[in-house]
C-alpha cells in the first residue's frame, strides 16, 4: 500500500526508463525506442505528439490479419477518418500498424506550451510599441440573456433538467424537458486587451548540393517547432523563406523545404537579401526580428565570409532581436563557417549558435535558439 | 489508514447497498490516493511493490503525462485479492467517488465469483511484493543489466502460457532456491534427476544405477524413438522452464514471471464481462437513489462519457453492459428456447412477453460461467450488433485508408471472436525440443491461414533463444499463406530451406 513516504516507489523505475531512452544504459534496447523526442506528425489543425514507448517483443499476428470491430455510425466504404487504435475507455482494436507508437493528438497552441515547458523556455519580452493595446472579443462565456442565434442548446437543456429533477417534475419513464425563459443560456464574449507586438521570422537555407534530404528535413522538423514558439509569443507572425547556393532568392514555404539545388555556396546573398528585406519592409521600431540560417557550413571562399561578417555586423544584427545560425552536420561540408562566427562574434550574445549533427538534437539546438528569452 | 468522511459514508452506504442486491465480494478496502501515487499504483498494474523494470517507468510517464497534458485521467483502479483493494482518486467529486465504489463492488464480486478467477492468487499483493524482495536480491547478486535483460526475455514470451490451465501447477513449478551450492546446470540438463533436498542424500536418491537408466531414456528421445514433448505444449514458459540450460535464479525467475502472467490471464479473457458487470452495477445504484438529485445531470454525463465509442474501436464498458442490460429483459420476458428461437413473426417477436422474470437470476449465472468468448458467443444476437452499430473494418490500400467494411452480423461476430480468442494474440505450442535431432527447438503457431509478423517474430524468436541457448525455430505460414519455418541461430534470421 501507498505509505505516508513522498518517496514513490516508481522513481526508480522512473529514473531507469529515462535513462534507457536517453541512451545511456541498457545500448540494446536503442533501436526499440520508438521516437525518443516529443516531435511528431502535423495534421491540419492538430499535431501527434510522441511519448517515447520501447515495446517488448511478442509473437503476433501479420499486416494481412489488419483490421477489427468498430463501433459507430457509418455504412460501408465509409473511411474512419485515421488510426483505428485503443483508446481511453479501452478498445479491443489495437491490431492497427504502427500502434507501438504512442501518439495523442493535441491542438498547436497546447503544444507551445508543452514544448515551453520540457524545454525551460523563457517567456519573451516583446519590444515595440508596447503601450499600443488592441482589443479582441473572445466567444468564451455563458450568460443568461443573448439573442437566439447564440443559444447554448446543451447547458439550456442542462439547466432545464436541472430544474425540474430539483422541484421534482422530471419523470424518468417519460422524460420530456422543457426549457422555460430562466433555463436558457448563450454563449457570450469577452473583450481582451492585448498589448500588439509584432515579429517576423526570416529563415534562410543553404541549398547547395551537399545539403542532403536528411539535413532537410531536419530543419523543416526545426523550423516548425521555432514557429510553434513564435507564434504562441507573438500575435502577428510573418514568416518569410530564402534559400541560397550561389545565389539567393525568396520563395514561397512549400519551395522552401522541397527545393534542392546543386551548385556552389554563397552565404552572402542571403544575408545581402534578408538586410534588404528588413530594411525596406520591416522598420526595427515596429517589429520584433528573427533571422534563422541553417548551412552545413561550406562557405564558398573566405572573402565571402567576410562579406557575411560585415552585412550581419552593420545591417543584420542592429535591426534583429537575435540571430540563430543553425550548422546540420552533412557528408560534404566542412563546417568551418560556425568557426568563423565565432570568432567574429563570440562577445555578442545577439549571436546565437548551434551545431546540430542529427534528428536528437534538434530539441537542444532549439533550446539553444530559444532559451535567450530575446 | 481509514477514509475521510463522508466517504467512509458512503463507502458503507454503498457497501449494504451492494450486498443488497445480492453481490458477493471479498472485503473490499478502498485508498484514496493523489494523482502521482495514482499514476504509480496503475503503472504497477496495481501492485504498489512490484519488482524493479523500466516498462512500469514506461508507463508512468505515461499515464502521468498524459494526465499533464488533459488528454486522460484515471479514475479507479481496483486488485483481485482477498482483501480487495481499490484506490479512489483525491478532488473527484462526491458523486463521481460514489459512482466509482459502486463500480468497485461490481468488480469485486466479479473477481470473487466469476470462474475464471476461481484458481486466481488471492494474495497476489502479498506474493508479487515477494518476487520484488527476490528479483531485488537476484540483482544485487548478479548485476541489474544482466537481471533486467533476463526479464526482458522473460517478458517476451509472458504471452505463450496455458490461459487454460490457470494455476495448474505453477507453485510446484517454481523452484525455489536451496541455501546449498548448486549443481552444474549443464549436467543436470543432460539427464532429468530427482529432487535433492540436501546434497549429500544426492547418491541414494539419485543412485548410479538411475542416472543409466535417465540417460538410456535420453538417448532413446534422441534417436527419435521418443517424441519430446509427447504432445505440443502450450505452456511455452513452463516448459522452458522445466528443460531449459538455465541458472537457478533464471528459472526462479522465469517461473515468477509466469505465475504473474497466468494471473492477470482471466482479466484479459473477461474485460467486456468485468467491465459490463461493474458499470450494469454503478448505472443501477446510482440512478435508484445514490445519487441525489443535484449530482444526477452529473452523474449521466460521466456515465455517458464511459459509454462513448470512436471509429474503430469497441468499447467493452458499453458492450459488456448493454448485453448484461438485453439479457435480463429476455429472461424477464422470456425471449429465449426453442419457441422464442422458432418465431419469425416481428410483431409477436415485439410483443414477447412470458412474464417469467427470470432475469436477474439469469446475468448472476451469466456472470458465473462465462468468459468472453462464451459471452459473446451466446448472448450477442445480430439485434444486439444493430443496436451496439458494430461493424468490421478493414485498411483500403487504394485509397490509403480505414474503412468500414461490412455490418454483416454473422462477419463481425466472427471478426470479434477472433479478435477475443486467445486475447487475439496467436497460439503457439513446443512442438520438438530435439529439432533435427540437434537439441534445437521447434515451435508452431496453430493458424488458420493468418501468418505472424515478422519483424516481431526474429525479435521474440532472438529472446526465445537467449533462453533455450540452441537454434529456435518457428512454423507459421507467410503471406501469401503458404507453410514456412523461421529459424534464428544468433546469427541469422530467415527462412529455412525445405
Amino acid at each position: 500500500m501507498p505509505t505516508e513516504s513522498d518517496i514513490l516507489n516508481i522513481e526508480r523505475d522512473h529514473w531507469r526508463f529515462k535513462e534507457i531512452v536517453k541512451g545511456n544504459i541498457r545500448d540494446n534496447l536503442k533501436e526499440f525506442i520508438s521516437n525518443g523526442s516529443i516531435l511528431g506528425r502535423r495534421g491540419k489543425d492538430k499535431v501527434s505528439i510522441n511519448i517515447p514507448q520501447i515495446d517488448t517483443p511478442r509473437f503476433r499476428y501479420g499486416k494481412k490479419n489488419s483490421g477489427g470491430v468498430g463501433q459507430g455510425e457509418g455504412e460501408p466504404g465509409d473511411s474512419l477518418g485515421g488510426e483505428p487504435g485503443e483508446g481511453e475507455g479501452g478498445g479491443k482494436a489495437g491490431q492497427a500498424p504502427g500502434e507501438h507508437e504512442l501518439e495523442v493528438d493535441i491542438k498547436i497552441h497546447e503544444l507551445a506550451e508543452i514544448l515551453g515547458e520540457e524545454l525551460q523556455l523563457p517567456r519573451i519580452e516583446p519590444k515595440g510599441r508596447k503601450n499600443i493595446a488592441s482589443t479582441k472579443e473572445r466567444y468564451n462565456s455563458i450568460r443568461s440573456t443573448g439573442p437566439h442565434s447564440l443559444r447554448h442548446f446543451k447547458r439550456t437543456y442542462r439547466e432545464a433538467l436541472r430544474r425540474q429533477v430539483t422541484v421534482g417534475n422530471y419523470n424518468p419513464d417519460n422524460p420530456i424537458v422543457v426549457p422555460i425563459r430562466d433555463d436558457m443560456r448563450f454563449r457570450s464574449w469577452k473583450e481582451e486587451k492585448q498589448p500588439e507586438t509584432n515579429a517576423v521570422i526570416i529563415y534562410m537555407m543553404d541549398v547547395s548540393g551537399s545539403m542532403g534530404d536528411e539535413q532537410k528535413e531536419i530543419v523543416r522538423i526545426e523550423s516548425f517547432w521555432i514557429d510553434t514558439w513564435l507564434r504562441s509569443q507573438y500575435e502577428g507572425l510573418e514568416t518569410r523563406y530564402i534559400i541560397h547556393d550561389a545565389v539567393a532568392r525568396e520563395v514561397d514555404r512549400e519551395t522552401f523545404f522541397h527545393t534542392r539545388e546543386s551548385g556552389g555556396t554563397m552565404i552572402s546573398s542571403a544575408y545581402k537579401l534578408a538586410s534588404d528585406i528588413i530594411s525596406n519592409e520591416y522598420p526595427a521600431s515596429d517589429w520584433n526580428i528573427y533571422p534563422f540560417h541553417f548551412s552545413d557550413g561550406d562557405n564558398w571562399s573566405l572573402d565571402d565570409t567576410d562579406v557575411c561578417m560585415a552585412l550581419l555586423r552593420e545591417h543584420i544584427l542592429p535591426h534583429s532581436n537575435i540571430f540563430c545560425y543553425g550548422q546540420v552536420v552533412s557528408a560534404y561540408g566542412s563546417g568551418q563557417f560556425i568557426k568563423d562566427l565565432r570568432e567574429h562574434f563570440s562577445k555578442n550574445d545577439q549571436v546565437v549558435l548551434s551545431e546540430i549533427p542529427g534528428r536528437d538534437a534538434i530539441m537542444q539546438s532549439i533550446k539553444d535558439f530559444l532559451g535567450t528569452g530575446k | 489508514m481509514g477514509l475521510p468522511e463522508p466517504l467512509a459514508q458512503y463507502r458503507d452506504h454503498i457497501r449494504d447497498l451492494s450486498l443488497e442486491q445480492g453481490l458477493d465480494f471479498f472485503e473490499t478496502v478502498f485508498v484514496l490516493v493523489d494523482y502521482k501515487r495514482m499514476c504509480e499504483v496503475a503503472s504497477f498494474e496495481g501492485f504498489p511493490k512490484r519488482y524493479p523494470h523500466w516498462r512500469f517507468g514506461m508507463e508512468f510517464e505515461r499515464n502521468y503525462k498524459l494526465h499533464g497534458y488533459g488528454l486522460a485521467k484515471i479514475y479507479e483502479l481496483v486488485v483481485n485479492n482477498d482483501p480487495c483493494y481499490a484506490y479512489l482518486l483525491e478532488g473527484n467529486s462526491d458523486m463521481e467517488q460514489k459512482m466509482v465504489m459502486a463500480h468497485v463492488y461490481g468488480h469485486c464480486d466479479f473477481f470473487k465469483n466469476n470462474y475464471y478467477f476461481a484458481r486466481t492468487n488471492r494474495k497476489m499483493i502479498d506474493t508479487t511484493a515477494n518476487h520484488g524482495v527476490r528479483i531485488r536480491r537476484y540483482m544485487d547478486q548478479y548485476g541489474i543489466d544482466l537481471v533486467e535483460q533476463f526479464v526482458d526475455s522473460c517478458l517476451s514470451i509472458d504471452n505463450l502460457i496455458d490461459p487454460f490451465a490457470p494455476a495448474a501447477r505453477p507453485e510446484n513449478r517454481i523452484d525455489e532456491p536451496l541455501a546449498e551450492e548448486e549443481h552444474d546446470p549443464r549436467e543436470r540438463q543432460t539427464v532429468p534427476r530427482l529432487k535433492v533436498d540436501k546434497s549429500y542424500m544426492e547418491n541414494w536418491i539419485n543412485p548410479p544405477e538411475y542416472i543409466a537408466e535417465q540417460r538410456k531414456i535420453k538417448e532413446e528421445k534422441q534417436q527419435g524413438r521418443v517424441r519430446f514433448p509427447e504432445q505440443p505444449e502450450r505452456d511455452i514458459m513452463g516448459f522452458l522452464m522445466e528443460h531449459a540450460p538455465l541458472e537457478r535464479w533464471q528459472r526462479h525467475i522465469l517461473g515468477m514471471l509466469r505465475e504473474e502472467a497466468l494471473y492477470f490471464t482471466p482479466q484479459r479473457q473477461t474485460k467486456i464481462m468485468n467491465e459490463g458487470w461493474a458499470s450494469y452495477w454503478h448505472s443501477k445504484m446510482m440512478t435508484s437513489g445514490l445519487a441525489d438529485a443535484g449530482e444526477i445531470v452529473d452523474f449521466a454525463e460521466t456515465h455517458s462519457a464511459t459509454m462513448a465509442t470512436a471509429p474503430g474501436q469497441t468499447n467493452p464498458y458499453k458492450i459488456g453492459l448493454e448485453l448484461f442490460r438485453d439479457i435480463e429483459e429476455r429472461w424477464d420476458k422470456g425471449q429465449f428456447g426453442e419457441e422464442w428461437n422458432a418465431c419469425d413473426d416481428f410483431r409477436q417477436r415485439s410483443n414477447w412477453n412470458r412474464h417469467l422474470g427470470m432475469g436477474r437470476e439469469k446475468i448472476f449465472e451469466v456472470r458465473k460461467l462465462h468468459n468472453d468468448v462464451t459471452f459473446i458467443d451466446e448472448f450477442l444476437t445480430p439485434a444486439m450488433i444493430e443496436r451496439l452499430d458494430l461493424y468490421n473494418y478493414r485498411f483500403d490500400p487504394k485509397r490509403g485508408q480505414w474503412i468500414i467494411d461490412s455490418r454483416d452480423p454473422d462477419k463481425v461476430r466472427e471478426r470479434l471472436l477472433f479478435q477475443l480468442t486467445n486475447s487475439g494474440q496467436p497460439v503457439v505450442v513446443v512442438e520438438d525440443a530435439n529439432y533435427r535431432n540437434r537439441g534445437e527447438l521447434l515451435l508452431a503457431h496453430r493458424t488458420d491461414q493468418t501468418g505472424l509478423d515478422k519483424t516481431y517474430a526474429k525479435r521474440t524468436l532472438q529472446n526465445v533463444l537467449a533462453l533455450w541457448q540452441r537454434p529456435v525455430h518457428i512454423r507459421t505460414v507467410d503471406h501469401r499463406g503458404k507453410t514456412v519455418v523461421w529459424s534464428h541461430d544468433g546469427e541469422n534470421f530467415g527462412a529455412e530451406k525445405s
